[in-house]
C-alpha cells in the first residue's frame, strides 16, 4: 500500500512503486484532470505540484510522492477561481483543452514566484508545456491577466 | 456527462425541413434504456421532452442542447448552442450542452471534417429553434385561450404581452411537443441577433480550467480494463511469432492475445496486452518480444519517395482534374518557362490527446466511447467489418484532445471492440505517444510540378501537376479518375483572368497510410500553388498583392485583399524589405494572410508579425475564429519550420516530441486578425487559417534574401 496526500485528501493505493505517479493518480485514485501527453517529460500535460514545486508526474515514480503533498488542477480551487482560472475563462484559452490543466499548473507556480511575470519570465516557465492547438497567444497575455487579477486582490494559492 | 432521462412521445413533424432533425418529440437515449410513461409520469420524474432532435427541455425548465458534431477544439459544443439560443430564445448560462450518440437519421451527417459543422448546419438549426420557439407560444396561447400574435418569447418564457402573464418553457413543452409548427416561422434578420455575432465566452471553457472536462482517456466504465497494443512497426507486416513471458510477469497484466485492426484495405496484425491500469499495459507491451514478417511490401525511404515523385513529375502528364485554355500548347512553344518543384513533408496529427478509445462487445451488440470525429462512419465501418446490426453500433463522443482528422478514422474504435470482443470485457485502448507518431496515418507528402509562362508582363500560362499518396484514390479504390482536391486551396476567380491553365495528379502510391490532416489538400497545395503565384508575380516584375489585385476581381476577392493591404502595412512599407503574401480558399471560407520578416546580424531570422484577414461570410462568434487562425497559424508554423515525419527501411524516424518536435510559446509572433463583414453564406473556421501561412513566410524570406525556398519544412536558423 501507498499513501497519497493530493489535494488534502489521503488515499491508500495498491500500486507498484515504480508507476508513474500520473498513472497512479489517473487510474488508482481516479482523478482525470492530469493528463497523459508523452511519458517523456516532453509536454507538460502531466504537471502537478509536489511541494508546491511543479513535477512531470509521468516521469515521478509514485514511490516518491508517498507522504508528500501533492496538488493537481481538481485542487488548484474549489470553485473554478485561482486567478489562474479566472484568467484562463476571461481570455478563453482552452481550444481542445487537453493540455491546459498542465499550463495552468505550470503557470501557478511561476505565478507564485514571480507575481508580476515578464515575458521573459513567461517564456523560462511556459516553454516546457506544449499545445498542439496553438493557444500560446492567449496563454501569455491569460498569465499577466492573472497577475493582474492577483495584484487585485483576487484568491491567491 | 450523464444521458439525461426523456420521456417517448408522439412525433411532431415540422414542414419544410431537410430530412434531419424533422422530428419533435421522441428521445432515446439508449436504446437498452428506452422508458415508457405517462404524460403525468413524465412530469412528476422531470424527464426531458424533445424539442427537436438537438433541444430538449424538463418540465421543471431546464434545458439542454445538444452537440451533434465532435468537440476537438474547434468550438461548435458552444457554436451549435450559441445559434439555438439565438432563435430558441433562452439564456446560453442556463443551458446544458450534451454530445448526441451516433444517429445521422437524426442529426444528418456527424462527421466532424471539412469545417463542416457551422456551415453545413446552421440554416436548419435556426429554422428547427424558430419553429421550437414557435409551438412554445403556440402552446402558451393555447393554455391562455389568447391570439398567439399576443404573445412572445423571451429567456425561455413565453410572455402574453397584454397582462404580462407568464410561462417558462417547461410548463408548455409537453403541450408543445404535440403541436405542428408553422410552415414558415420568420426567421431573426442579423441585425436583430443579440448572441450570433458576440464574442461570447465558450461554455467548454470553464470545465476545462478545472479538470472537469471529460475526454476519451478519462472515460471510465463499470467493469473495464486497460489495453495497450505493439503494432507492427513497418506499417504492414504480419506477426512470424511473438513471446509473451516478460509481459504476463509485469503485476497487473491480466491477459496477452494477438489481434488485428483495420486500416483501409489492411488487417494490421499486432500484440494486444490487457492489464488493471493503463501504466501495467504499457510497460506489458515493453516487456514483449515479437518478431515480424514484413516480406512483400516495399520499406520506404524518404528520399527515394520525393526522388521517385520528381521523375514522375518529369514524364507523366497526371488525370487532369480541370483545364481550360491551351496552357499545354503555350507551354511547348514557349522558351521561357517558370519550372519548379514544390515539395511537403508526411506529419503526423500528433493530437495532445494520444489515440484511445473504449470498446465494450455485448455479443450482437457493439458500444463505444471515445475521442471520435466520426460517429456514423464508426457505425458503418463496424456493423460491416465485424457483422453487428448498423443501429446496434452505439457509438459516444466524450471531448477530443485534438483530431485535426486522425480521429476520423475507424481503425482505434475497431480494435477497441476486436480487443473486448476476445477477452469479453470493455476496454479502453491507449496508444502511447510513440505509437501515435510511428503509426500514422500521415499527411502524405506531396510533390507539385509547377510551369508557367508570362508574356508581356502578363500570365499567360499555368500548369499544376502534383505526385503524392492521395486519400481520394486511397479510400475509393477508384484510381482511374483525377484526385477531386488538386485544386483544393486555389482561389477560383483565378480562372476568370488565367485562361490558360490545367491541374493535374500523378498516381503516386506507398505502403504508408495516410489520412486528412488540418486543411488536407489546402495544406499543401496552398504553398506549392501562392508560392509559384508569388514566383509569377516576380517574373511579370509586380509587386505580389498588386498581382492578386490584378488577377483576382471577384468582389469578396478584392475587398479581401484591400484589407489586408491596410491593416498589414502593406500600403506605406515603402521600401522596408521582409513582407510576404499569400490568398488561399479552404471550405468555404478565403484568408488572407501577411507575415514580416526581420533579420539582424548574427541572430536568428525573426517573425517579426503576422495579418490575417478571413472571409466566412455570416459567423457565430468572433472570438472563436480569433482563436482558431491563431492556431492553425500556430500549426502552420510547426509544420513548415520544425517537424516532419521521415521513413528509413519503411520505419518512421520519430518517436515522441523530443524528435518531432513542436512549436512553443518562445517560437510564437504577434498574430493580428480581422474579419469581413458581409452577408454571404457561412464558411468554415477550424481549417482555412493553416494554408496560407507557409506561402507567405516564405514569400517574406524571399522579399528579405532573395531566397526562394520550395521544400517544407525549413529550419529559420539556416535562412
Amino acid at each position: 500500500m501507498i499513501s497519497l496526500n493530493i489535494n488534502d485528501q489521503n488515499y491508500n493505493i495498491d500500486a507498484d512503486p515504480e508507476m508513474p505517479l500520473l498513472w497512479a493518480i489517473r487510474d488508482l485514485v481516479g482523478l482525470t484532470g492530469t493528463k497523459f501527453g508523452c511519458g517523456v517529460a516532453q509536454c507538460g500535460a502531466c504537471v502537478v505540484h509536489l511541494n508546491g514545486e511543479a513535477v512531470r508526474s509521468c516521469v515521478t515514480k509514485v514511490s516518491r510522492a508517498q507522504n508528500q503533498k501533492i496538488l493537481t488542477i481538481e485542487g488548484l480551487s474549489k470553485n473554478n477561481d485561482h486567478p489562474l482560472q479566472l484568467a484562463w475563462n476571461e481570455a478563453d484559452v482552452p481550444q481542445c483543452g487537453y493540455c491546459h490543466s498542465g499550463q495552468i499548473m505550470s503557470a501557478a507556480v511561476l505565478l507564485r514566484e514571480k507575481p508580476d511575470p515578464t515575458d521573459e519570465d513567461i517564456d523560462q516557465a511556459m516553454s516546457g508545456n506544449i499545445c498542439r492547438c496553438g493557444t500560446y497567444p492567449r496563454i501569455r497575455k491569460a498569465i499577466h491577466m492573472a497577475a493582474e487579477i492577483t495584484r487585485k486582490g483576487g484568491m491567491a494559492k | 456527462m450523464s444521458t439525461p432521462q426523456v420521456s417517448r412521445r408522439n412525433f411532431l413533424r415540422t414542414a419544410g425541413l431537410g430530412s434531419a432533425g424533422l422530428f419533435l418529440g421522441l428521445y432515446l437515449p439508449d436504446a437498452a434504456v428506452a422508458m415508457v410513461m405517462s404524460e403525468e409520469e413524465a412530469v412528476a420524474a422531470d424527464v426531458y421532452t424533445e424539442l427537436t432532435a438537438w433541444i430538449l427541455i424538463k418540465p421543471s425548465g431546464q434545458i439542454t442542447l445538444v452537440s451533434h458534431r465532435a468537440e476537438m477544439g474547434q468550438g461548435v459544443y458552444h457554436s451549435i448552442a450559441q445559434i439555438i439560443a439565438e432563435e430558441l430564445e433562452v439564456d446560453l448560462a442556463s443551458v446544458d450542452i450534451q454530445f448526441a450518440q451516433g444517429n445521422e437519421k437524426k442529426y444528418g451527417s456527424q462527421l466532424t471534417g471539412g469545417s463542416s459543422t457551422i456551415r453545413g448546419a446552421y440554416k436548419n438549426l435556426l429554422k428547427l429553434s424558430a419553429s421550437a420557439r414557435q409551438v412554445l407560444i403556440m402552446a402558451a396561447a393555447a393554455k391562455w385561450s389568447v391570439p398567439v400574435t399576443e404573445c412572445y418569447a423571451a429567456s425561455g418564457h413565453v410572455i402574453h404581452k397584454p397582462s404580462d402573464k407568464k410561462f417558462h418553457y417547461g410548463e408548455l413543452v409537453v403541450d408543445a411537443s404535440k403541436l405542428q409548427a408553422p410552415k414558415d416561422v420568420a426567421l431573426k434578420p442579423r441585425s436583430a441577433y443579440k448572441l450570433i455575432g458576440k464574442p461570447l465566452h465558450r461554455k467548454d471553457t470553464p470545465l476545462k480550467t478545472n479538470g472537469q472536462a471529460i475526454f476519451g482517456i478519462d472515460k471510465r466504465i463499470p467493469g473495464m480494463v486497460f489495453a495497450a497494443v505493439e503494432r507492427n512497426p513497418r506499417l504492414r507486416g504480419k506477426i512470424k511469432s511473438f513471446d509473451d513471458t516478460e509481459a504476463r510477469k509485469v503485476p497487473g497484466v491480466t491477459n496477452v492475445i494477438k489481434i488485428a485492426m483495420g486500416v483501409y484495405d489492411m488487417d494490421r496484425e499486432g500484440v494486444a496486452v490487457i492489464a488493471t491500469s493503463t501504466w501495467a499495459a504499457l510497460q506489458g507491451k515493453k516487456a514483449l518480444k515479437i518478431e515480424w514478417d514484413d516480406s512483400g511490401f516495399e520499406h520506404v525511404n524518404t528520399p527515394e519517395i520525393y526522388r521517385k515523385q520528381r521523375e514522375v513529375l518529369k514524364t507523366e502528364e497526371g488525370r487532369l482534374l480541370k483545364t481550360q485554355g491551351d496552357p499545354n500548347g503555350i507551354i511547348n512553344r514557349s522558351k521561357d518557362i517558370l519550372d519548379v518543384v514544390y515539395e511537403t513533408p508526411y506529419q503526423s496529427h500528433a493530437t495532445m490527446e494520444p489515440l484511445n478509445c473504449i470498446g465494450h462487445h455485448r455479443g450482437d451488440t457493439v458500444e463505444i466511447w471515445g475521442p471520435v470525429q466520426a460517429p456514423n462512419w464508426i457505425q458503418d465501418y463496424i456493423s460491416k467489418k465485424m457483422g453487428i446490426a448498423f443501429d446496434k453500433v452505439i457509438v459516444n463522443m466524450t471531448f477530443l484532445g485534438g483530431g485535426f482528422g486522425r480521429k476520423a478514422l475507424m481503425d482505434y474504435p475497431h480494435e477497441a471492440l476486436v480487443i473486448s470482443k476476445a477477452i469479453g470485457l470493455p476496454v479502453q485502448v491507449i496508444w502511447a505517444r510513440e505509437d501515435d507518431i510511428t503509426q500514422g496515418p500521415f499527411r502524405p507528402g506531396i510533390s507539385y510540378r509547377c510551369q508557367g509562362v508570362i508574356e508581356n508582363n502578363e500570365v499567360s500560362a499555368v500548369k499544376f501537376r502534383t505526385a503524392g499518396q492521395n486519400n481520394d484514390h486511397f479510400r475509393s479504390g477508384d484510381n482511374g479518375k483525377a484526385n477531386r482536391s488538386t485544386s483544393e486551396g486555389w482561389l477560383k476567380p483565378y480562372f476568370e483572368t488565367i485562361k490558360n491553365i490545367s491541374f493535374a495528379d500523378v498516381l503516386f502510391q506507398t505502403p504508408v497510410p495516410t489520412m486528412f490532416w488540418r486543411s488536407v489538400y489546402a495544406s499543401t497545395n496552398g504553398f506549392a500553388y501562392e508560392s509559384f503565384v508569388n514566383e509569377l508575380a516576380h517574373k511579370a516584375g509586380k509587386d505580389p498583392l498588386a498581382f492578386r489585385r490584378q488577377y483576382l476581381k471577384e468582389e469578396r476577392a478584392a475587398k479581401l485583399i484591400d484589407k489586408i493591404e491596410e491593416v498589414s502595412g502593406w500600403r506605406n512599407k515603402g521600401k522596408t524589405k521582409g513582407f510576404g503574401i499569400a490568398i488561399t480558399e479552404c471550405f468555404g471560407t478565403t484568408v488572407a494572410q501577411v507575415v514580416k520578416v526581420s533579420k539582424k546580424k548574427g541572430e536568428k531570422l525573426k517573425i517579426d508579425q503576422v495579418w490575417a484577414v478571413v472571409d466566412c461570410g455570416w459567423y457565430v462568434n468572433p472570438d472563436i475564429i480569433h482563436a482558431q487562425i491563431e492556431g492553425a497559424i500556430v500549426m502552420g508554423l510547426g509544420a513548415a519550420t520544425i517537424h516532419e515525419i521521415t521513413f528509413k527501411d519503411g520505419l518512421v524516424e520519430q518517436r515522441n516530441f523530443y524528435d518531432y518536435k513542436m512549436p512553443r510559446l518562445t517560437d510564437i509572433p504577434p498574430i493580428e486578425i480581422h474579419i469581413m463583414e458581409n452577408d454571404s453564406d457561412a464558411g468554415g473556421i477550424g481549417e482555412p487559417g493553416l494554408p496560407p501561412f507557409a506561402p507567405a513566410l516564405t514569400e517574406a524570406i524571399f522579399d528579405l534574401t532573395g531566397k526562394r525556398i520550395r521544400k517544407l519544412p525549413f529550419d529559420m536558423a539556416s535562412i
